[in-house]
């Protein structure tokens, strides 16, 4: 039995007749790692200022943390953390200031929130900064500022929007490190919004594929990849050690095994398209038939091919 | 099977007045630091002192000029008193108030949006309009006391150099005097809120309000001359000035409210703002009014002034709240 801390039921957004988000359906978990995967202008931030109740929606309702963010937004903000893309800071305040004073926001006293903010800087890793201006502060730097800014509220959910942008990769893999640490240690429900697929893969344990202001898909990796190529089939190439000389029996056996669809040779290699994973009883098949097999490949799909199938389909439709 | 998270209740409860005298506090020390603010209150106080300074030395003929009604009245007299070289502190503070109204706000709301502070703040539990309310605040408390220590100052130096009491009457008056100075900033300062709402770079917000600063203080005066010389007459008897509802025109202009109020307060012998008819100064003594005599003259200046400065601010409230966060 799964609890759901963000539930978005029917949620649209319309600018004049352009639909920014349309007829959003999303439940989140509580405890997982959500990944927002979609290209620019999918409607990835409007969505998420909707949750946070900063942009009023055409129609639907958003709820967080059981509170409605339209009529509820401070229940919803006090509970949520949120990194926006661009984070910024007040450049004229030293990084520890500009962390006590959303502390201070949330109802924390000065005192609480000096100590909150000292013990979250050394967790972000900022403890050598923590007196120089934020101003100074590399991209990286304001980014790991900008977690701990989202966690001085003791949020229970966290949205990030983008927050792999702009950080070299080394500085990428630390940061999204440390966001899955917290999350499970705290047990804390992160949404990620993101155009990054790698980055996003590694730590999410679900992804829904956001385009156009539309969920086209969500799931893990391979229930997203089985909705997709429920139609197209799995391949598996399979190299001889010699050219392939099949004969027409053969073919006509191995096409009647199971769900083979379509058998291509070239040269040493053949080529099986089937909708079904066959690798085992194909490569059984092959060595009854005293074939010598030097390697099979079966081929899966990752995020980037599932990314790129959704934006493909997306360019053909424009 | 998914449940909802409704089934869950929260005891944790948010101190809900906490949070605007945080924001009020950080944008004090915000304005404290910054340099524009620094700037103008040092011209401002350097303006006080310069005016100051002509007003003691030319204190003792002041006081002296016994055809003057109000020659004894020391401390107005320090305020107002000038040998011709340099303007009173009362008028220099009606082309310095609107500089320092518009230095405080032409980048409030931008340049928040600008580093993407806005965003961050407003995903706090704070209400929207707080952010506003803070920054008015802030700026109230940050004028008062300027203005406040400054005359405070003044009435002490008096009373070093003088050793004349002070009477209750010049306390009324300057009082009355330093919530009208704080008004006329803070009109300024709404309008240029409003202005850094509506514009996304500082540098149009600034130019939008100094150049609606400039056609208020140079521009409107000739504009309604020209239209007034256009509609009336051309007769000498029926001269511009004698049309009532031009002199209203004249008044509109905000800094002719602040000067008419503030000259009528300081100078308890301004018994008319308009034009007097011969059968009204006929049996007129030249004597000084009380104090309610003048409130009641600028009553109409004072809450024009206030009500402008409460429309700008509701508007800027109003344009505020519509805005899109998302940048």
């Amino acid at each position: 039995m799964k609890t759901s801390i963000i539930e978005l039921k029917g949620l649209t957004k319309r600018y004049g007749s352009i639909h920014v988000v349309n007829h959003l359906n999303l439940n989140i978990h509580k405890g997982e790692i959500f990944g927002l995967l979609g290209p620019n202008g999918a409607g990835k931030t409007t969505t998420i200022l909707m949750m946070l109740g900063l942009i009023e929606p055409t129609s639907g309702i958003a709820k967080v943390c059981g509170h409605n963010s339209i009529s509820n937004p401070i229940a919803v903000k006090s509970k949520v953390g949120y990194m926006p893309d661009n984070v910024g800071f007040y450049d004229h305040m030293t990084g520890l200031e500009n962390l006590i004073y959303i502390g201070e926001l949330n109802g924390l006293s000065s005192k609480e929130s000096e100590k909150e903010a000292l013990k979250l800087m050394q967790v972000v890793g900022l403890d050598k900064y923590l007196n120089s201006k934020t101003a100074t502060y590399s991209r990286g730097m304001k980014q790991r500022l900008g977690l701990a800014d989202v966690l001085i509220k003791q949020p229970e959910v966290i949205i990030m929007d983008e927050p792999t942008l702009g950080i070299d990769p080394s500085g990428v893999k630390d940061f999204l490190k440390l966001i899955k640490t917290l999350s499970r240690k705290h047990g804390l429900t992160v949404l990620l919004s993101s155009h990054h697929l790698n980055q996003v893969q590694k730590i999410c344990d679900r992804v829904g594929i956001f385009v156009k202001g539309k969920l086209l898909a969500q799931g893990n990796i391979e229930q997203l990849s089985e909705q997709l190529f429920s139609q197209t089939s799995h391949q598996i190439s399979i190299t001889l050690d010699e050219p392939v000389k099949l004969t027409q029996e053969e073919e006509l056996k191995l096409l009647q095994l199971a769900k083979v669809e379509h058998i291509h040779k070239e040269g040493n290699q053949i080529l099986i398209s089937c909708n079904k994973i066959l690798t085992p009883n194909i490569v059984r098949f092959m060595v009854e038939q005293n074939y010598n097999i030097t390697s099979v490949h079966q081929k899966t799909y990752g995020l980037e091919d599932i990314y790129q199938k959704y934006f493909e389909n997306q360019h053909l439709n424009v | 099977m998914a449940i909802s998270y409704t089934d869950f209740s929260f005891s944790k409860s948010i101190n809900k007045s906490v949070p605007i005298w945080v924001m009020v506090r950080k944008e004090i020390s915000d304005h404290i630091r910054s340099w524009q603010f620094i700037i103008l209150s040092l011209i401002i106080a350097f303006t006080f002192f310069e005016s100051l300074y002509v007003a003691i030395n030319n204190l003792s003929s002041a006081v002296s000029n016994t055809k003057d009604p109000d020659h004894l009245l020391v401390y107005l007299k320090l305020l107002t008193t000038t040998d011709g070289t340099l303007p009173p502190f009362h008028v220099f503070i009606s082309f310095l108030g609107p500089l320092l109204g518009i230095s405080l706000g032409f980048n409030a709301i931008n340049s928040e949006q600008q580093n993407g502070t806005l965003i961050r703040v407003m995903a706090q539990p704070v209400y929207r309009d707080n952010l506003l309310l803070s920054k008015f605040i802030s700026v109230t408390i940050l004028i008062s006391t300027m203005f406040l220590s400054l005359t405070l100052f003044m009435i002490g130096g008096g009373l070093l150099i003088t050793g004349v009491p002070i009477e209750i009457e010049e306390v009324i008056r300057i009082l009355s005097y330093i919530i009208i100075c704080v008004f006329y900033v803070e009109f300024w300062f709404s309008l240029s809120i409003i202005f850094s709402i509506k514009f996304k770079q500082a540098a149009t917000a600034a130019i939008a309000s100094i150049g609606l600063w400039l056609f208020f203080t140079i521009f409107y005066n000739i504009i309604i001359n020209i239209v007034s010389k256009v509609i009336t007459p051309k007769s000498s008897l029926f001269s511009p000035g004698r049309y009532s509802w031009i002199e209203t025109l004249f008044h509109m202009s905000p800094n002719q409210l602040y000067t008419d109020a503030t000259t009528t307060l300081l100078m308890p012998k301004v018994r008319s703002l308009g034009p007097m008819s011969m059968e009204e100064l006929a049996g007129a003594i030249p004597n000084s009014l009380p104090i309610r005599d003048s409130l009641l003259i600028v009553w109409p200046q004072v809450s024009g002034l206030i009500s402008a400065t409460i429309v700008c601010f509701a508007l800027a409230y109003y344009f505020f709240m519509r805005k899109e966060i998302k940048c």
